[in-house]
């Protein structure tokens, strides 16, 4: 058996330029361009001790191992899509040698270079929507007036026991108070993230809604309400980026994070009920 | 590529290579996204149980996550109007519950 196997990070158009000096990726080695009917996959030579299935099964379940692993694939993807488009591949995947990987591009080149065609000259950019709705509370505390409340539950009574602010009730209205303040503040937040995905959409050339990101991974602030992806041309990232920007900065309950230029992802597949996705915001919207 | 690094959020970094970005928009991609090709080494990621355990919330694709029996954003209140009245009632209840407590308390003394 090898000692040694090639680790595959994306696939790119034939002719790809030379890789930055000292890039390194997986278990710290250079990638290399291997190219072949017509397309260049770009590998790793890997040790089988770490990649082989048994010793990678155990790996992954390693959070720190993986982190580590997907720094680096990302690292060699993120220098790719430097120098052209490159189809990022799902991470881990690995083959006997070098023939075998030959292999894998012609098995399914009709498929790799249609989608190169399809997403040259594009790049991804990422944008995700929070909720900052602690800051919503914090500008609405300081308003402790009677009217500021807006909705008093009983309209009408104000009892010595009401004012009290050791009462239940006086409590029970404090709190109410804080959840609707956090409840219109989500509802801000869902219409600016409305409006901002359909503004990005005009930009983009297709769109990907993502399951929005759970804070306990992410660690995030804030209540993600939209994680979304655009597939942007080259040319008109710092306009997107710029309106990205422009339209999240207004509303303070909202935090926009931008993050891009990602290798196309999310786009790798063809648009599977693309209409359902790209539109759902807008529907929504109306309702 | 150089962009302009001035985006929201402060720290947010700007441009792909040099950016850190979070681990959780890697792993989204790299693990949900991205061509799959037949390689000699076969591991199913679903198979992983750190992945599936921790990590399937966050990249599973929507779809996919359904399948898997897994929605709950759609239960989570900041995505879903309905859960969040949900929410809403459930913590009026509780408060119902505390006002009346507080309240008897007071009787007592």
């Amino acid at each position: 058996m090898n000692a040694e196997l090639r680790y595959a990070y994306a696939v790119a158009p034939p002719g790809l330029p030379p890789l930055p000096e000292g890039l390194r990726g997986v278990a710290g080695t250079v990638p290399r361009a291997l190219e072949h009917a017509g397309l260049t996959a770009v590998v790793g030579t890997v040790p089988a001790d770490d990649f082989a299935e048994q010793p990678l099964r155990a790996h992954l379940e390693d959070l720190d191992w993986l982190a580590e692993t997907a720094r680096a694939h990302q690292a060699v993807v993120d220098a790719l899509t430097e120098v052209t488009t490159p189809l990022p591949l799902r991470l881990a995947t690995v083959h006997h040698d070098d023939d075998s990987v030959r292999r894998s591009l012609e098995a399914d080149r009709e498929e790799l270079a249609g989608t190169l065609d399809r997403l040259a000259g594009r790049v991804e950019w990422g944008v995700k929507v929070y909720a900052e709705t602690d800051r919503a509370q914090r500008r609405a505390a300081p308003a402790a007036s009677p009217s500021a409340a807006g909705a008093a539950p009983e309209g009408g009574a104000r009892s010595p026991a009401d004012a009290a602010p050791g009462s239940g009730r006086a409590y029970l209205r404090r709190r109410m108070r804080a959840v609707s303040d956090r409840e219109s503040a989500l509802d801000e937040a869902e219409n600016t993230g409305r409006t901002l995905h359909a503004a990005l959409a005009a930009y983009a050339e297709d769109v990907r809604l993502h399951p929005p990101q759970d804070p306990r991974l992410s660690g995030a602030s804030g209540q993600n309400l939209l994680n979304a992806a655009y597939l942007v041309p080259r040319e008109g990232a710092g306009r997107f980026v710029e309106r990205a920007e422009q339209l999240g900065a207004h509303d303070p309950v909202v935090r926009v994070e931008v993050t891009g230029p990602w290798a196309p992802y999310s786009f790798v597949a063809p648009a599977s009920g693309r209409g359902r996705h790209a539109g759902g915001a807008a529907a929504e919207a109306s309702s | 590529m150089t962009l302009p690094s001035r985006l929201p959020g402060g720290g947010a970094p700007a441009s792909a290579g040099e950016r850190g970005s979070s681990l959780a928009d890697i792993l989204e991609r790299v693990l949900d996204k991205g061509v799959v090709i037949a390689g000699d080494i076969r591991i199913d990621l679903l198979d992983i149980e750190l992945l599936t355990v921790k990590l399937r919330l966050i990249v599973a694709s929507v779809d996919k996550a359904k399948e898997m029996g897994i929605d709950w954003w759609e239960t989570d209140p900041a995505l879903s109007s309905a859960a969040r009245r949900d929410e809403l009632s459930d913590e009026n209840e509780q408060l119902r519950h505390r006002v009346a407590e507080l309240e008897g308390r007071s009787d007592e003394r």
